[in-house]
């Protein structure tokens, strides 16, 4: 790089906010990432309510009589198929930001549009296991123990991504508007790419370890 | 510099000049709300001081009727065979009044002493995110009032602070009560949560220039532990409490054994929210005595990092200890042993700070004045309570304690004697710097002496009764127990603690009074204090600071009065109406105030009622919510007639805020008023063209 090029970056990468906030990330950003430590914990006891529960497959059945383990019922390929689709996601999503940075509306506005695309895409996809699960397995929330985990940890999860693509599509709004803020779209994408990884670990623990 | 600017990556244009001035009117529903007196400037201010003063007020209402609950049991129980109260009733009351002090009245209370304080301390005009403050307040209220509804809709609820399972299940509480409770705590939940994730921000991100994390005061440091400590406990809370709704109202069965559940899992959920939650109960006080003591001993606070040091160290091992609530569960000897021990070792840290207190005072020149009277009230009846709590971390004592009165004693020591104690000294150590007058001195000190002798009697002889064997939430006794006496002995006790708030109610009143017949002014600084909120004038004006201050030490404010000579004796300085602010500010532009936070707050007690009663309830509290947000959002974060007022810490304190004249959103305003500080610019060049 030309060192006209690097000086320029330079300035880019800490433009104000040496002088505007004391640790130099702005509050925006800072709180989006303090919420994100708080959601942690709120994912931390689902799941670990859910291994608690995951293997008490209900001899005592539930009000639906069904007593076999949810994860009997898990259509790995599918879900990997779906989680892949979640991950691209944020790939996309990285590129919309990428785009807002250089000034690049149009960009930014395809990328906005593919990541809640194949956010949308997922939550179909757990729509339809869902949908499966209950009328071709008779396996409904309240059918065992194990089970209500499931769904109370899955559909929290499905309500974040239901967030996530609400505020992309607010976000694809607001840019048609007078103005958009690179910063807010970064922020939302701090929130869409937590809401991805911790899909990663509930797909790992919930799924994928038997 | 222009292709710089170009690049700038907070901002994009498309089109339109970035900071010109919106339309003043969001959306066309509301006019922006612009009133500075009355009741309307207090329901859509932002201000962190009107937030604090309103969580302060609403809170000690609620102390008012967790009170009256509180005297209900002691009436209650006064006499053997007591008929005032049903078995049912009395549960109730017992209940209701427990969350009613632990999540109103404890929590905000110290709410409004950290947002009061906390930007004061710190060096801000406002803390990180305004609107969001108002937020907080009002979810919190909001979701206090639907709690407290429940007695005019079926009943409170009836299943103790703790609420175990499987007594919150349908099958034992067919009632509404613990529907309220599991809702209501959703929705304070959220309140709690906001604020916390706003003053976090605050304390890392709107320090004053040189406000280095070892040079805040201690009340603001242990704030900070506090929030923290909610940003992680809280979610846990919430995590119990929608699995308790979804077991209630959605038919699943976490915490029903007969179906697979495991009650257990309530017990862990709940304590790993409930321990911490003590110490956010507790660490406000201590910072508040951490600053009265000094100024009252004319001494620095002894041990200043450990002081800070043994906060963080009881925030993290806050965490290690849940358990402890849960001995006579039956979890197993290595758990009870591992917990037994991680809960000993927590006292050291307690107990660094009640010494760094008393080697504060030592030596000192101490005046006992009303603040300071609380200030040694907490750190002996704190001493008592945290004394009991290590006879409860060894499990075998444990055991024959669990659930009786001793239990009770120890936690009203820890949370009577610890936390409102000291708030109460707080409340009149910074009642001039709020109210801009004293409270009566001698009332004040009728106030203590009444509490401390109440306080004794109410919970002292409780210690007595759970060693005999009383068991906490039973609603009556036989005679023949020999409960009698103490039991007597304690109501008396509870009706003198009401006539010390009946005191201090009283000296609210007539110091009112007094002041209004022949103000006086108390002056910026009335006790000769430490730190940086009183360098400013009494009451705090709107916009705290005329100038931001440049902070080089530990207790910037005293290092600027007093000096040392060269035999190391304190020595005056300077005066102190040298170094108080007087200037007045040329502009500061405040945050501008806001109806939305009220509207989205508006709307989750409605979805509340709509869960447990009928769901079309829940509808307009919906559209209410969304309403809100985009109302919020699309509002611009200041009006166009004023910018931000708390973002000015670049180096160039001259010109701090017209810089920010025009910028519509805070980031934007940080941004372009850093760029224009760094160019010399002002508003109108400081953009991307």
């Amino acid at each position: 790089m030309s060192g006209l090029a690097y000086e320029s970056l330079e300035d880019i990468e800490f433009p104000d906010d040496i002088h505007t906030t004391s640790t130099g990330i702005s509050n925006e950003k800072l709180g989006m990432w303090v919420y994100l430590a708080s959601d942690c914990l709120l994912f931390g006891g689902m799941i670990s309510t859910y291994l608690i529960y995951k293997n008490r497959p209900g001899e005592i059945a539930g009000l639906s009589g069904n007593t076999d383990k949810v994860s009997e019922y898990f259509d790995i390929p599918f879900t990997s198929m779906t989680s892949f689709i979640l991950l691209m996601s944020s790939l996309t999503m990285v590129l919309g930001v990428n785009a807002v940075i250089r000034g690049d509306l149009t960009r930014l506005r395809l990328w906005l549009t593919s990541t809640a695309v194949l956010g949308a895409l997922f939550l179909g996809g757990q729509i339809y296991e869902f949908t499966n699960f209950v009328v071709n397995d008779d396996l409904g929330f309240t059918s065992n123990v194990a089970a209500s985990a499931f769904y109370a940890l899955t559909g929290l999860h499905g309500v974040h991504v239901v967030v996530g693509v609400i505020m992309l599509l607010s976000m694809l709004a607001i840019s048609f508007g007078t103005r958009i803020r690179a910063e807010a779209v970064e922020v939302v994408g701090l929130y869409w790419h937590f809401v991805d990884i911790v899909w990663v670990l509930i797909f790992t623990i919930v799924y994928l370890i038997p | 510099m222009a292709i710089i600017e170009d690049q700038r990556p907070l901002e994009l244009t498309t089109g339109h000049d970035p900071v010109a001035p919106e339309a003043p009117s969001p959306l066309g529903v509301f006019a922006r709300p612009k009133a500075n007196t009355g009741w309307r400037s207090w329901v859509n201010t932002v201000d962190h001081k009107k937030i604090g003063i309103m969580y302060g007020v609403a809170s000690f209402f609620f102390l008012l009727v967790g009170g009256v609950e509180a005297l209900l049991i002691r009436l209650q129980l006064s006499v053997p065979g007591n008929q005032l109260l049903s078995a049912d009733l009395y549960n109730q009351v017992f209940t209701m009044h427990g969350v009613t002090m632990v999540f109103m009245v404890i929590m905000p209370m110290a709410s409004a002493f950290a947002n009061y304080l906390i930007p004061l301390q710190i060096g801000a005009r406002d803390v990180s995110f305004p609107r969001m403050n108002a937020l907080s307040l009002w979810i919190w209220l909001a979701g206090a009032i639907f709690f407290n509804s429940s007695w005019l809709l079926g009943g409170g609820a009836n299943g103790g602070w703790f609420n175990y399972a499987p007594n919150a299940g349908v099958t034992f509480s067919p009632g509404t009560g613990i529907d309220f409770y599991a809702i209501g705590l959703l929705i304070m939940g959220i309140g709690s949560t906001v604020s916390a994730v706003n003053l976090t921000v605050t304390v890392l991100n709107m320090r004053a220039p040189g406000m280095t994390l070892m040079k805040m005061p201690v009340f603001t440091w242990m704030n900070f532990v506090v929030q923290v400590l909610l940003v992680f406990a809280l979610p846990v809370i919430t995590v119990a409490l929608l699995l308790l709704t979804l077991d209630r109202m959605f038919g699943a069965a976490f915490f029903d054994a007969s179906k697979g559940g495991d009650p257990f899992l309530w017990e862990h959920l709940f304590w790993i929210f409930g321990h911490p939650e003590v110490y956010i109960m507790v660490l406000p006080a201590f910072g508040m005595v951490s600053e009265i003591i000094p100024v009252f001993s004319r001494k620095p606070i002894f041990g200043y990092p450990f002081m800070v040091g043994s906060g963080i160290a009881i925030g993290f091992m806050g965490w290690g200890v849940w358990a402890h609530h849960m001995f006579a569960s039956g979890m197993g000897q290595l758990s009870v042993l591992a917990f037994s021990l991680s809960t000993l070792f927590i006292a050291v840290p307690t107990g660094v700070k009640i010494l760094n207190w008393m080697a504060t005072m030592y030596g000192g020149r101490i005046k006992f004045t009303v603040p300071m009277l609380f200030s040694i009230g907490l750190v002996g009846m704190f001493t008592i309570g945290g004394l009991s709590g290590v006879t409860h971390a060894f499990a075998p004592a444990d055991t024959q304690q669990t659930d009786t009165y001793y239990i009770v004693a120890h936690f009203h020591y820890v949370l009577f004697g610890g936390a409102l104690l000291g708030m109460m000294g707080g409340l009149y150590f910074w009642w001039p710097k709020m109210f801009g007058h004293f409270l009566g001195e001698r009332t004040g000190k009728w106030h203590f002496w009444l509490m401390l002798v109440g306080f004794n009697l109410t919970f002292g002889p409780m210690h007595i009764l759970g060693l005999q064997g009383m068991m906490r939430r039973t609603f009556t006794y036989t005679s023949v127990q020999g409960f009698s006496m103490w039991n007597l002995v304690s109501t008396i006790g509870a009706f003198i603690i009401a006539l010390s708030l009946l005191v201090f109610i009283g000296n609210v009143f007539f110091s009112y009074r007094k002041h209004r017949k022949n103000p006086v002014n108390p002056g910026a600084d009335p006790w000769d204090a430490r730190s940086l909120e009183w360098m400013i004038p009494s009451p705090t004006p709107e916009y705290n600071f005329a100038e931001i201050p440049v902070v080089e030490e530990f207790d910037e404010f005293w290092h600027r009065k007093y000096g040392h000579d060269e035999n190391g004796r304190l020595v005056r300085i300077a005066k102190t109406e040298d170094v108080v602010e007087s200037s007045d500010p040329v502009t500061v532009h405040l945050p501008s105030p806001s109806y939305w936070p009220l509207v989205l707050a508006l709307g989750m007690p409605l979805v509340g009622y709509g869960l447990i009663f009928n769901l079309w309830w829940a509808v307009p509290g919906v559209i209410l919510i969304v309403a809100g947000v985009y109302g919020w959002v699309m509002e611009p974060a200041t009006d166009p007639d004023g910018g931000h007022g708390h973002d000015d810490h670049h180096d160039e304190p001259d010109e701090p805020d017209a810089t920010e004249l025009a910028a519509p959103e805070t980031a934007e305003a940080e941004l372009v008023s850093a760029s224009a500080g760094s160019t010399g610019a002002t508003a109108g060049e400081g953009d991307s063209q």
